[in-house]
């Protein structure tokens, strides 16, 4: 195993950055999908609902079965790929969100409605400070899951870590399969914990 | 592409018929023995804060960890086949019913357990008539996400041997091949609504009381 890295920093490191590059860029079009689609929730409890039921269903749907669906759409690679991972992320993120923001104390909502504030102006400055942790947590799961799903995206050609293991699977390359799975393994759970850590700050 | 996939079930049509029986087969099998596994020991993690810590931690990790990584990386260990894929498939399960049960143990509110023992309950029937059915709607939300965890793992088992219906898929990547893509995607998505389905069916008929 040793080896191997010595022989092919370049490789590994690569496939490193490529899947942190795809979990970011996966994360920052989520995010921005999952604030509109928060805001149209939260308005009324239908559409919330029809939201809700939507993506569980998409949810449901095994990733490797999403990207062979998508392909004749739009292709193999990276495109394809960020495109399930958004669709996954926005079933926790938007779920974590509304939650959160409702859970929020009525009383605190009464009163600032009391003051003349108005719904947009307790939506920001009052739901979504006090529902940061839940807002946090959602974005934590998020994040987690990409990189899980992630490894899948190299058998449609969008790189990562899941090429080390797919490449190492079709030459019986052991340490190439170890290499892959450890980091992919590492790099889910230290994310994990490290965003756990910033959660209980806030 | 309509025909295309009509030909490929017409000429293919023993094969597909065996590759959904072992989907649903290694399925089934991953989840039973996940669940022999994963309730026991939920139930044993519930009993005291110090055993919770020490079986949940090992997976919460678990359950971080990709799929993927997990399947792949038992093929140095056990080769390929439907051994390993079953035993992946198993410890990826684990976690949800393990994490569930002992949620589920713990969440019984004290005062049904003491009336019960007011009322001259054994420890054996305190179990089987207070704690379990108490803790079993949160066993099975545990049970029904290891379900669709599972389906769509054993998807990714085909790589490493498994067999079922991630086959079609990626005999379809290698090939290039649009009608199998299309049709394994819609197969894998249906199969995996409809386990979710039929759980939903069996829940409701355990949990009668919470539907009247």
């Amino acid at each position: 195993m040793i080896e191997y890295i010595r022989k092919h920093p370049e490789k590994v490191l690569g496939a490193l950055t490529e899947h942190i590059e795809l979990v970011l860029i996966t994360l920052v079009i989520s995010l921005a999908i999952a604030c509109l689609l928060t805001l149209l929730a939260m308005r009324s409890e239908r559409v919330s609902d029809a939201l809700n039921n939507l993506f569980s269903v998409l949810y449901s749907v095994p990733s490797l079965a999403l990207f062979a669906l998508l392909i004749p759409v739009t292709g193999l690679g990276r495109t394809t790929a960020v495109i399930v991972l958004t669709l996954y992320n926005q079933y926790i993120l938007l779920r974590s969100f509304t939650a959160g923001l409702r859970d929020v104390d009525p009383a605190v909502c009464e009163a600032a409605k009391g003051i003349g504030m108005t719904d947009m102006q307790i939506l920001t400055k009052i739901r979504v400070p006090l529902a940061r942790r839940a807002i946090f947590a959602g974005i934590r799961l998020a994040v987690v899951s990409t990189i899980g799903i992630g490894t899948i995206a190299a058998s449609i050609n969008a790189g990562g870590l899941g090429t080390l293991l797919f490449e190492g699977l079709r030459t019986i390359n052991t340490p190439k399969i170890l290499w892959g799975s450890v980091l992919s393994a590492l790099l889910a759970v230290s994310i994990n914990k490290l965003l756990k850590m910033v959660e209980n700050r806030l | 592409m309509i025909a295309d996939i009509a030909n490929y079930i017409s000429t293919h049509s023993a094969q597909l018929g065996t590759q959904i029986t072992a989907h649903i087969g290694i399925s089934l099998f991953a989840l039973i023995v996940a669940v022999v596994i994963g309730v026991p020991c939920g139930y044993f993690a519930s009993k005291s804060a110090k055993s919770e810590a020490l079986v949940t931690a090992p997976f919460e990790i678990l359950r971080v960890v990709p799929s993927l990584a997990v399947l792949i990386l038992l093929i140095p260990i056990m080769g390929t086949g439907v051994k390993p894929a079953v035993t992946a498939l198993t410890i990826l399960a684990i976690p949800p019913v393990l994490l569930n049960t002992s949620v589920g143990f713990r969440s019984i509110p004290e005062f049904m357990v003491e009336s019960a023992r007011g009322i001259g309950m054994t420890e054996r029937e305190m179990l089987f008539k207070v704690r379990i059915p108490g803790a079993l709607p949160m066993m099975l939300a545990g049970i029904r996400t290891a379900l669709v965890e599972i389906v769509a793992s054993t998807t990714l088992a085909a790589k490493i041997g498994g067999g079922g219906l991630g086959e079609i898929i990626f005999t379809g990547l290698g090939l290039n091949r649009t009608d199998m893509l299309v049709l394994g995607g819609l197969l894998v998505a249906a199969l995996s609504l409809l386990s979710g389905v039929v759980f939903d069916v069996i829940t409701r008929r355990l949990l009668r009381y919470k539907y009247v």
